[in-house]
């Protein structure tokens, strides 16, 4: 399990690569944020961030059939085009690797404590949580 | 009791600074307690810690409830909903 904040960019080919390296792994799901329409500014909690996605992880690890899994996110300033965020999931079969990544993803957006600021031809503003990410999150709850 | 506090994003833009250690005044033992009492400073901290407002609390850098208890030596942090991702 790797979990990384970083400001660097990341190689999804690579951080994939290093996932299978098991040969009971059958499946590999990864998803990629990529920064939309206007430059942003990412900040985030040093240490909390971690702590917080490995959290995610630790509960999918609880839910499905995770052999390994890589989170990375990055911080600081990022243009359209960019990418932000990968998770990456590796299983045994696909149902796992593709539940296990998307619950991780919609965790991460409402309990990983990052904000965007985006640099818009107004001026600089904070973006607002949505109501629709914290109700991708709760589906999880009702064993959606 | 002596805490930490910390502030991100909108919030800590808002008040200008990201943290301060504070002596807590007796009966100051929940989060929602300190973000009150915070909110008495007037101006800045009544607006960006007001009622109305969505403001997520961290206590030694676990989200947490409002009723949740602090105890000397805690980082408690105040931020606005997170955007990540």
């Amino acid at each position: 399990m790797k979990v990384r904040v970083q400001q660097e960019d990341f190689d999804l080919t690579l951080e994939t690569d290093l996932l299978r390296n098991d040969p009971r792994i059958g499946a590999l799901a990864s998803f990629v944020g990529v920064v939309r329409e206007v430059p942003m500014t990412l900040e985030h909690y040093p240490g909390m961030t971690e702590r917080a996605i490995a959290k995610i992880v630790e509960e999918a690890r609880a839910r499905w059939q995770v052999m390994d899994c890589t989170v990375i996110h990055r911080h600081g300033a990022l243009k359209p085009g960019d990418q932000i965020v990968l998770v990456a999931v590796a299983s045994a079969h696909r149902g796992d690797a593709f539940a296990a990544c998307e619950f991780i993803m919609d965790y991460l957006k409402t309990r990983a404590p990052f904000w965007k600021k985006e640099e818009t031809a107004q001026g600089a503003r904070w973006v607002e949580a949505r109501a629709s990410d914290d109700a991708a999150a709760e589906r999880w709850k009702q064993g959606g | 009791m002596k805490v930490k506090v910390r502030f991100f994003a909108s919030i800590k833009e808002a008040l200008g600074r990201d943290s301060e250690e504070l002596e807590l005044p007796a009966g100051v033992a929940t989060v929602a307690a300190l973000r009150a009492h915070l909110r008495e400073r007037g101006g800045a901290w009544a607006e960006a810690l007001a009622e109305t407002r969505r403001v997520t609390a961290a206590v030694n850098q676990d989200m947490v409830k409002p009723a949740a208890a602090i105890k000397a030596g805690d980082e408690v942090a105040f931020f606005p909903p997170v955007t990540g991702g």
